[in-house]
């Protein structure tokens, strides 16, 4: 065989895509190897690993290792569009049973347990999870879904999710325990979250912008401003919380209006505040840099031709920045979510009640309860804004 | 039409523009010409406004341009610059609206003045006016420049080294069309250029600036025949002054009228140099001249060195 015959042979063999067989390998050897679920005699106190295959119906495991196969093999097939889309209904399908899989080996172990057990997901369910996961995105990105498209999916995996739980194919697993017994707190706390997040993003935003336009008109501004803010941003989360008690108490003690309000050194206020020095240093920075970037003939020309100021910035300046500025603002959301997470410290409740109280009772599966929620949360809205951000950067493509 | 009167201009300390007067007659084609930091586009701006200037007055129309807010004032003035300036989250019809649609123009009369101005710049309407600039060729995008400073149709308009980011033979072609426009609307055009070949070939006076100073003033042919001082005539070129004067003169000053010679004709308002260049595509010691369509004479190839 010619030097060029080997070249050709070996490239005949050579994946299209590596992403896809590289997951498949990871998930299986995860699959395999430690424990999917975990069993422990009560749930406060860690389990055994129990791997997929001697926990999991039958059919689920030879559903899973099918869809590897497949997704395996499209590794290797041309690339093209429809293929691209085939791996995506694999790699959902392969998702769906993921799930089922877990909560079908919490079933059976449940099945032969005394009833304080607790089945929680072991580190073997979210490896193959996230690699399912890693591989549903990366067949859309190659199909270069629309992002109807994306969306669609999106809500699609929400919805398989929501039906899986209402129709109790989780109910054997530790996490769905915790999450019975605070089904109606666990709702409060999603909408506290929520609240939290807003309640920061709005006030951050009318500040922030109007302090990145003036560091951006003020040259002289910027440096001292940024430094501020960039210290903000470098005080630990916890201690910037903690700090904020001491001169709130003493105020609502000071000025009982305010105490009246529900304002004081521990509880949501403190926390909205933290939370909304921290969002400024991003906010002010895209604001910034968006206005910034926009080109300064298009500013000469529209004022060349008799555009007021005002007209400049809402005509020019706004729309030719508004992917920056919604990407920024996409940053500083997820950043948010994530925080209000650690505002339960002082008290402000949200998701990140559960995961003190977790942490407190060394239970994982209540943290999971808190944690998870809170990343789907930014997940959803990474997805929403870098939709609303995609539509705006294509207007302004150049 | 623009009175500039004594004006002088300092950006903290530093003279940009200092005692400059030059008055522009309604319809001229004035260029102002020099090396770069000479001040001839902040002299340009300040007409608009868009720089303050120190002391002086500048008048357009014979109104003191302090007297009117700067918008209006800006509006009634087209605007063209280097970079094109195009909205790039706008269509080129939306480009070309902008000053019609801040002077709140109806739309229908808006439409109809786009497609007017994409004809005139030789852009066919239907093609170019939901394209986006981004979708556009250099020479493309500076024609959509140029038709949106003259989309509200004033009397005057500024232009900044339109044509000096895009290529050679673009900016041919762009010339004639801007000499043409000239011509056909008798606009009183202000044009920025470092560019002599540009100037000489554009301007029907030329102002040449030396650091905020106006070196000389005049017809293209004062400015090469009869350089004012060392300063313009170093800046205009000592090495290529025959070319130059070649392409300042034009045929009909030089042909021998009513005789008859074969060949493709040359129009009588052409350059010398557009007619040296006729001769030698064509292999011709003499060419017949053209003028409103009739042959007028010849110009032979002797007639260029008189």
């Amino acid at each position: 065989m010619s030097a060029v015959e080997i070249a050709v042979s070996r490239r005949r063999w050579a994946p299209h895509n590596q992403v896809l067989p590289s997951l498949v390998i990871v998930a299986g050897i995860a699959g395999c190897g430690g424990g999917f679920v975990s069993l422990a005699p009560s749930r406060l106190v860690s389990g055994t690993p129990v791997p997929l295959w001697t926990a999991t119906a039958a059919p689920l495991v030879v559903l899973l290792a099918a869809a590897g196969a497949v997704l395996f093999a499209l590794g290797f097939a041309a690339p093209r569009r429809a293929l691209s889309y085939l791996a995506a209904a694999v790699a959902a399908a392969a998702l769906f049973a993921t799930l089922a899989a877990a909560g079908s080996a919490a079933a059976e172990l449940a099945a032969g347990a005394p009833p304080a057990a607790a089945i929680g997901l072991g580190a073997g369910f979210w490896v193959v999870f996230a690699c399912v996961a890693l591989a549903l995105i990366e067949a859309l990105q190659r199909a270069a879904a629309a992002a109807p498209t994306r969306l669609l999916a999106a809500c699609l995996a929400a919805a398989g999710f929501w039906i899986m739980a209402k129709t109790g194919m989780f109910d054997a697993l530790s996490l769905a325990h915790e999450y019975l017994s605070r089904h109606e707190i666990f709702a409060a706390a999603i909408v506290r979250h929520t609240a939290l997040v807003l309640g920061a993003l709005v006030p951050a935003l009318l500040i922030g912008v109007p302090l990145g336009l003036l560091a951006l008109r003020r040259q002289r501004i910027e440096a001292p401003l940024f430094a501020v803010l960039n210290l903000l941003q470098t005080v630990p989360s916890i201690a910037l919380f903690g700090l904020l008690i001491a001169p709130l108490a003493g105020l609502a003690s000071a000025l009982p209006a305010l105490a009246a309000l529900g304002i004081g050194g521990v509880g949501p206020a403190p926390a909205i505040i933290a939370l909304i020095l921290y969002a400024l240093l991003p906010i002010a920075r895209n604001t910034l840099a968006g206005i910034g970037g926009v080109s300064p003939a298009a500013i000469d020309a529209a004022r060349g031709m008799g555009m007021t100021d005002r007209q400049i910035f809402w005509r020019v300046e706004m729309p030719l920045a508004l992917p920056v500025l919604l990407a920024g603002l996409r940053i500083v959301t997820v950043q948010t979510i994530g925080l209000a997470v650690v505002a339960a410290l002082i008290g402000a409740g949200g998701l990140g009640a559960f995961v003190f109280d977790g942490l407190g009772q060394y239970a994982t599966d209540l943290v999971l309860l808190g944690a998870l929620p809170a990343i789907a949360m930014a997940l959803a809205v990474d997805l929403l804004l870098r939709l609303a951000t995609g539509g705006a950067s294509r207007r302004v493509a150049s | 039409m623009i009175e500039i009167d004594r004006v002088a201009k300092a950006y903290d300390g530093r003279v940009v523009v200092s005692d400059l007067s030059l008055d522009i007659a309604q319809g001229a084609f004035c260029v102002l010409l020099g090396p770069s930091g000479c001040g001839k586009s902040t002299t340009l701006r300040m007409i608009n406004r868009l720089v303050p200037f120190d002391s002086g007055a500048i008048r357009v129309d014979g109104t003191d341009v302090r007297e009117v807010a700067p918008e209006t004032l800006r509006r009634r003035i087209g605007y063209a610059i280097q970079s094109t300036g195009l909205f790039p989250h706008w269509r080129v019809e939306d480009n070309i609206a902008t000053v019609p649609r801040l002077l709140r123009w109806p739309e229908d009369k808006v439409r109809r003045r786009v497609a007017e101005l994409l004809a005139l710049l030789r852009l066919d309407p239907e093609t170019y006016r939901g394209k986006y600039p981004h979708q556009l060729s250099g020479g493309e995008q500076q024609r959509v420049g140029v038709a949106r400073a003259l989309a509200a149709d004033p009397d005057v308009l500024l232009m900044d080294e339109p044509f000096a980011a895009v290529d050679p033979i673009t900016r041919d072609a762009l010339q004639s069309e801007l000499l043409h426009i000239h011509q056909m609307t008798g606009k009183t055009i202000v044009f920025v250029t470092h560019d002599i070949e540009e100037a000489l070939r554009l301007a029907t006076m030329i102002a040449v600036f030396e650091r905020g100073r106006l070196a000389q003033v005049g017809t293209p042919l004062d400015i090469v025949e009869r350089p004012a001082s060392d300063f313009v005539r170093d800046f205009v070129g000592v090495q290529g002054i025959g070319l130059k004067l070649l392409s300042v003169r034009r045929v009909g000053e030089r042909m021998r009228p009513g005789e008859a010679g074969t060949g493709e004709p040359v129009a009588a308002g052409a350059t010398l140099a557009d007619a040296l260049a006729a001769m030698i595509a064509q292999r011709a010691e003499r060419l017949p001249v053209a003028e409103d369509g009739a042959i007028v004479g010849v110009i032979a190839l002797a007639d260029l060195v008189r």
